[in-house]
């Protein structure tokens, strides 16, 4: 009941614009101080006895490609809420989240191939999982293309919501491809059944920056969310101006003859 | 700290995300001081909301 009387409170967007507007702050230190932590034990982590210090990049990496799929899944769920519950904020916070998270995935595909060509002497494999990551980024590119290019955003988030759905199928190939294909890319060694094979001098560091980066892409998209709402005033407000000064040229021109020609 | 014989691929990893993650906060400050400045624009213009609030008032 709690939660209801919160979704529907936080649908109106003046209610919503307050709520950021005193939770950012707070957030974006929170974020900040845990990127630090979470800096500073990376620096601090020890080499891997066979990739080195280039383990370091596991720690940026993999929160990265996390949110690359998590962003993707956050959107789904708005595009359900502006498909079935027609939420005025869900198609706002698709809309948001869709560059940052394009941002993301940009970010674990550039570490990966970083990360790949001195551990397997490749920056690029036309594997399962590369593959599949390559393709959430295009659909990252082809979801902000369509919002740009559909000028009423109530037809452009219908249109948005479907292909979101339709492009979640991506989320779990993406997960599992390395259990369903023999791929370069190793498989899951954090989030798998028995446990994380991780030494905790990896883990610890990599959690912390995880969150760190769950935090940042939660204020980011707040901010962002916040702009949306900003734009479509503005939008609107523009349409009131236009409407008033079509009106008031027209009445300025004075009465017209019916079917002069 | 020694980064070995790999430290160009660590560096330029994090390198490359503090650019990106810098670049979308500049970008989202800079939307959020557009869009308020267009807000104020407009209203300035004459044209308001319906409820008489300023559109540019986020608290």
């Amino acid at each position: 009941m709690k939660l209801t009387e919160t979704l529907t409170d936080l649908a109106n967007p003046t209610r919503f614009l307050a709520l950021t507007a005193r939770i950012l702050p707070w957030l974006a230190a929170m974020t900040a101080i845990l990127l630090a932590i979470g800096l500073y034990q990376s620096a601090m982590a020890p080499d891997d006895y066979q990739q080195g210090a280039t383990v370091k990049i596991m720690f940026i990496h993999v929160p990265n490609a996390w949110l690359s799929m998590f962003v993707w899944s956050v959107m789904s769920v708005a595009a359900l809420g502006t498909l079935v519950w027609r939420h005025p904020l869900a198609d706002v916070a698709a809309k948001a989240a869709a560059p940052i998270g394009a941002a993301f995935t940009f970010l674990a595909l550039v570490t990966g191939s970083l990360w790949g060509r001195p551990m397997w002497g490749t920056y690029w494999e036309w594997d399962a999982r590369l593959t599949s990551v390559l393709i959430l980024f295009l659909m990252y590119l082809g979801l902000m293309a369509l919002w740009r290019a559909v000028e009423d955003p109530s037809r452009a988030a219908r249109a948005a919501a479907v292909l979101t759905l339709v492009g979640a199928i991506n989320i779990p190939i993406i997960k599992f491809s390395v259990d369903w294909w023999n791929t370069l890319h190793q498989p899951a060694s954090v989030i798998r059944m028995g446990g994380s094979t991780l030494d905790k001098a990896f883990l610890w560091p990599l959690l912390v920056m995880a969150i760190a980066f769950s935090l940042l892409f939660v204020t980011l998209h707040l901010a962002a969310m916040r702009n949306e709402i900003l734009r479509r005033r503005v939008r609107n407000l523009q349409m009131m101006q236009a409407s008033r000064v079509a009106f008031t040229s027209e009445a300025g021109a004075g009465p017209k003859e019916i079917g002069a020609a | 700290m020694s980064l070995g014989p790999y430290t160009s691929f660590i560096v330029t990893s994090y390198a490359l995300v503090a650019a990106v993650v810098l670049w979308l906060i500049v970008w989202i400050i800079a939307d959020y001081r557009r869009q308020q400045a267009r807000l104020k624009e407009i209203e300035a213009s004459g044209v308001t909301r319906r409820s008489g609030r300023s559109a540019a008032d986020i608290r």
